[in-house]
């Protein structure tokens, strides 16, 4: 029973992984990083590990798609004034 | 079957691979760097376990019970902290990169201008 | 390299290391019957030897120590790398706004959002020190249970703002706080010396397997572990919000 339950999160993992990768969207991926980091916490589980799901389902859970956020609105923030200021030394 | 941790392990490395050479915009890359990290994982927790054993944690069980490797999740557990934030430096380099050059395509982001 | 040439390069790359590793997979064994005498080792020997009935916090903080420290001076210079390289903004700009808010910038957030933080503010911290305490006991130790205090820090900025979260979060203490946290671990190695031992050698009375003091310096390296954990995180998510947050000029004026 215990082997099923591995196979078929291992079969999910290949495939919340290619979602990943494939996601051109910067919200989508976020969501999808974050569902990877819950199957990974799900692995470590059912794989006898409480330790390493408690950490992961920390850090890919929260801290991970946070920061990414973060990131991206700042290199939006940060397009935005370039092109203002691009505007107003043309205009 | 029973190899089906390597395969999907050898799986999330290559995809992850693949979406770090053909990606276009560098956080989309260093979420795929997170793919490929995740392989290790697998092949670490699959190494580790022993079919029929619980956790090695013997707060409630005797000794003798049969337990999956503790040092393989030793190995993982540190690794998962560290990784998040090498992820945030990769990260401050990349705001630093849109602020000198404006541009966050990894084609695009050749020169190093001092 | 141009795009293509990168792409083609690398399908055939790809292409080889699969072969490469079906071909070297297969034969071996399935990775649960690896034999592993170091299993068998540690697990009959961590509540007698050590009094610690967690394996892998006994692995982490005692019997490999020494890599744990290496892992959270990794933790250290990455967190210092991201927080020169985010400060170099904060020179750059003017002053900030009065109440420290970028205009219009930040979302004004919502009352239910507000309540849920605050009902899970005190049981997050009672929690996340309760792993961090209890990591020679059971699951937890001071890896997990400085992240989960970290996102406590967190969800004070998605309730109020980030003017809340910096008059909580005082940015001095906590770089004083992560310090401590990565230097304690050293000097309670370097404590063993006194002692006339090596280096990180568990030197503390072992008392009794189940209570919290058990175990020694696991405790002590554990709460320290976890104090630079959470700083670390901490300071990351101040670097990150300040950069984000506060306008570098006001074009509009």
């Amino acid at each position: 029973m215990v082997e099923v339950l591995q196979a078929a999160i291992l079969i999910l993992l290949a495939a919340a992984g290619t979602g990943v990768v494939l996601t051109r969207d910067h919200g989508q991926q976020v969501i999808g990083v974050s569902f990877f980091g819950f199957l990974l916490t799900l692995l470590f589980t059912v794989y006898q590990a409480p330790d390493v799901a408690l950490s992961e389902i920390v850090v890919g859970a929260v801290a991970l798609p946070l920061m990414v956020l973060l990131a991206h609105a700042s290199t939006e923030r940060h397009g935005r004034e370039q092109r203002r200021r691009r505007e107003h030394s043309q205009s | 079957m029973t190899h089906l941790p390597y395969f999907v392990a050898a799986y999330l490395l290559l995809m992850g691979l693949y979406g770090v050479t053909t990606s276009r915009n560098l956080i989309h890359l260093i979420l795929c760097l997170t793919v490929v990290q995740a392989a290790t994982y697998v092949v670490l927790a699959a190494v580790g376990y022993r079919p029929g054993a619980t956790a090695p944690i013997f707060a409630d069980i005797s000794t003798h019970r049969p337990a999956v490797d503790p040092v393989v999740q030793a190995l993982m557990l540190t690794d998962i902290v560290v990784e998040a934030t090498v992820v945030a430096l990769l990260l401050a380099i990349t705001v630093q990169i849109k602020k000198r050059t404006g541009d966050v395509d990894p084609d695009r982001v050749d020169e190093f201008k001092g | 390299m141009s795009r293509g040439w990168r792409i083609f390069l690398f399908v055939f790359g790809a292409a080889g290391l699969a072969a490469a590793f079906a071909a070297l997979s297969l034969p071996l064994p399935g990775p649960s019957s690896l034999r592993s005498r170091y299993l068998e080792a540690i697990n009959s020997r961590t509540v007698p030897e050590r009094h610690a009935t967690d394996a892998v916090s006994a692995v982490n903080f005692d019997y490999r120590g020494f890599d744990t420290l290496g892992e959270e001076f990794i933790l250290f210079v990455s967190v210092s790398g991201a927080m020169v390289l985010l400060r170099e903004g904060r020179e750059q700009h003017g002053k900030l706004l009065p109440d420290g808010m970028a205009r219009g910038r930040e979302v004004a957030g919502s009352d239910a959002v507000r309540l849920w933080v605050l009902a899970m503010l005190a049981p997050k911290i009672l929690f996340g020190l309760y792993v961090v305490t209890h990591g020679q006991l059971t699951p937890g130790g001071g890896f997990q249970g400085g992240v989960i205090l970290a996102t406590a820090a967190f969800i004070l900025y998605l309730g109020d703002g980030f003017d809340c979260f910096r008059r909580v979060v005082p940015h001095g203490l906590v770089e004083i706080g992560e310090a401590m946290g990565a230097g304690g671990y050293v000097a309670i190695g370097l404590l063993a010396f006194l002692s006339g031992r090596e280096f990180l050698t568990n030197f503390l009375p072992l008392g009794r397997p189940g209570q919290v003091t058990a175990a020694g310096t696991m405790p002590v390296i554990s709460l320290l572990t976890g104090l630079e954990v959470t700083a670390g995180f901490t300071l990351l998510m101040f670097s990150f919000l300040q950069e984000t947050l506060t306008p570098k000029e006001d074009i509009d004026e």
